[in-house]
């Protein structure tokens, strides 16, 4: 494997979203997004004004975990299929690079962009309203930018992989769509579904790992709190046994969703 | 009509072959776009690939390339085999430019041979004066998006030269050029030839090259109909030639008794004319038979029949 082969698509493909101003727009989005929920957050409930950080993140997390994925979809689906449908994908296969080392190089520039706009995003929130955090919370708030980041990293991971199976952009995008509704609105569903009609008799214990199936479960998961009254804002992940709800082995199952669809492309890229 | 050449077995060129294809076929279902390829390019030749659209000579070059897997045979380049884990540092010694070349419209194009440059590991000072040999200093700073189909392929061409290539293949390299262009190309071929660099091009237009390379194959439906010098494929070939005798209706029997002790292949007559087939070796007698006929024939028109028109026309 040669690092500067991989380096130079991942150098273009960053330097393509930052020229394009993409980084710029997703993390603008994230920031207004960001601060609204902390500022208006609660004007259902009748109060306006930054409440705490718990119902700040768990708010985020709500938002975050119908946008990021879909934001990573919408980046990484045509990252193959598009320069195959282009034309310009025989070129890059006749330098003298691997098409691991490419779908590599694309997969960490996109990632790399994605990871910038999500950081740079809620970043300056973080800064915004650091007089009103202490050092815990601010924790707080950085564990779920990186557990942002890692979702987005999962989710982008699909998405190679499908610009990888996809015959052309279109049905990629498809694809893609697919995926999203599949792990952001059906998953959970199903399989509360399915608990109820088994009245949890059947396999009840195993529902709980079933959320590890799904990285957009594992992201809640990773971002829940102790506090009752906002564990309610969470859904089902709130089933999980909190044993296992070990950040470090959370996060491990979400490389595991980052290297396994990157895995399954490139082992499809060389057929 | 003309029968398909086997491809002779050079021992000389097989020595020191660069491009080496044997049996070579790529079939995708039924189609056979490559049906058994033998093919040896010498280092320092220039090589044309003729054949219509849908010969398999793109299929071919993306096999030499290590592009497109081989359904069987054997290509080998530099003695490297296109599928074998040692072709990486054989790519290095190639240069490439794809038909109907696609480049990145939001890059310069300065920042596109950059790109390129530092994939082949390159030296990113060549690339300036790369694009000034293909005439592009001037949009060296605008964006290919802004590029005319010509300037594109000028600056796919400057991508291919990247790194000192010793192998360049060039599919179409001409197309989208004004004549100046296409000569400045060739003249640029020339060079690089009087450095050694082996070079393999395509082109459906036989005319266009067939002055200018050492030596051509000429493919139709994924096979190579004949392979040499254009000056040996002109004498393997025999090709026949046509008189077109215009002269009077009621001369024509005139023409059948002068011409009737030589060997002709065809006599037809039409309106208006009477059509002469004979071979090469016989022309110089027809030509004094019909100065037999001296005030009766009005004019008199030789048709050469090009090696186009004989590869091309039973390959339809």
């Amino acid at each position: 494997m040669e690092f500067a082969q991989i380096g130079t698509i991942a150098g273009k493909e960053f330097w393509d979203r930052i020229r394009n101003r993409w980084v710029l727009a997703v993390a603008l989005v994230f920031t207004v997004f960001a601060l609204a929920i902390a500022y208006f957050g609660g004007a259902q409930q009748g109060t306006v004004g930054f409440r705490s950080i718990e119902f700040t993140i768990a708010s985020l997390v709500s938002l975050v975990i119908y946008l990021i994925p879909l934001i990573a979809l919408i980046l990484g689906f045509d990252a193959i299929v598009g320069e195959r449908e282009r034309g310009s994908l025989d070129l890059l296969l006749s330098m003298p690079i691997t098409r691991f080392e490419l779908l590599l190089g694309k997969y960490l520039g996109l990632a790399a962009a994605l990871a910038f706009s999500t950081v740079a995003g809620f970043g300056l929130v973080a800064v915004v309203l650091s007089t009103k955090l202490g050092l815990a919370e601010l924790l707080h708030y950085f564990g779920f930018m990186i557990s942002s980041v890692l979702l987005g990293m999962a989710f982008l991971s699909l998405a190679v992989m499908v610009s990888v199976f996809a015959a052309d952009r279109t049905r990629a995008s498809g694809m893609a769509i697919a995926l999203w509704f599949f792990f952001v609105l059906v998953f959970d569903l199903l399989l509360l579904g399915a608990l109820v009609v088994t009245g949890g008799s059947y396999g009840g214990e195993i529902f709980p790992y079933l959320l590890l199936a799904n990285p957009a479960d594992v992201f809640r998961i990773l971002n829940i709190f102790a506090l009752d009254d906002v564990r309610t804002l969470y859904g089902l992940s709130t089933v999980f046994p909190r044993a296992l709800a070990e950040p470090w082995l959370l996060s491990l199952v979400m490389l595991a969703w980052i290297a396994a669809p990157l895995g399954i492309a490139t082992w499809r890229f060389r057929q | 009509m003309a029968s398909i050449i086997p491809a002779p077995a050079d021992p000389r060129i097989a020595a020191e072959a660069v491009v080496s294809a044997r049996a070579v076929t790529k079939h995708y279902g039924a189609v056979h776009a490559v049906d058994g390829i033998d093919l040896d390019i010498a280092r320092g030749e220039l090589f044309g690939l003729i054949g219509h659209n849908g010969a398999g000579k793109s299929t071919l070059f993306k096999m030499m390339l290590g592009l497109t897997p081989l359904t069987s045979g054997a290509i080998l380049i530099d003695h490297a085999s296109v599928s074998g884990s040692g072709f990486r540092a054989v790519r290095r010694k190639i240069g490439y430019l794809p038909e109907n070349i696609v480049l990145y419209d939001n890059l310069t194009g300065l920042e596109t041979l950059q790109f390129f440059s530092r994939l082949k590991g390159a030296p990113l000072q060549d690339c300036a004066p790369a694009l000034d040999r293909v005439g592009l200093t001037h949009a060296a700073k605008r964006r290919v998006r802004e590029y005319s189909k010509g300037m594109r392929q000028r600056l796919g061409f400057a991508q291919a030269l990247l790194g000192r290539p010793q192998i360049l293949f060039l599919d179409e390299p001409t197309t989208g050029l004004d004549p100046e262009a296409i000569r400045d190309f060739y003249a640029i071929l020339r060079g690089l030839r009087t450095e050694g660099v082996t070079m393999v091009l395509t082109s459906h237009i036989l005319a266009e090259i067939q002055e200018r390379v050492d030596r051509l194959a000429i493919m139709a439906e994924g096979r190579i109909r004949a392979i040499g010098t254009v000056q040996a494929l002109r004498e393997q070939m025999d090709l026949p030639l046509w008189f077109d005798v215009r002269i009077a209706p009621e001369h024509f029997d005139a023409v059948r008794t002068a011409l009737g002790h030589l060997p002709i292949s065809a006599i037809e007559a039409h309106d208006g004319h009477v059509s002469v087939q004979c071979r090469r070796e016989t022309k110089m007698a027809v030509l004094e038979a019909l100065a037999t006929l001296d005030g009766r024939v009005l004019d008199l028109h030789v048709r050469e029949p090009s090696l186009e028109d004989v590869f091309f026309g039973f390959s339809d």
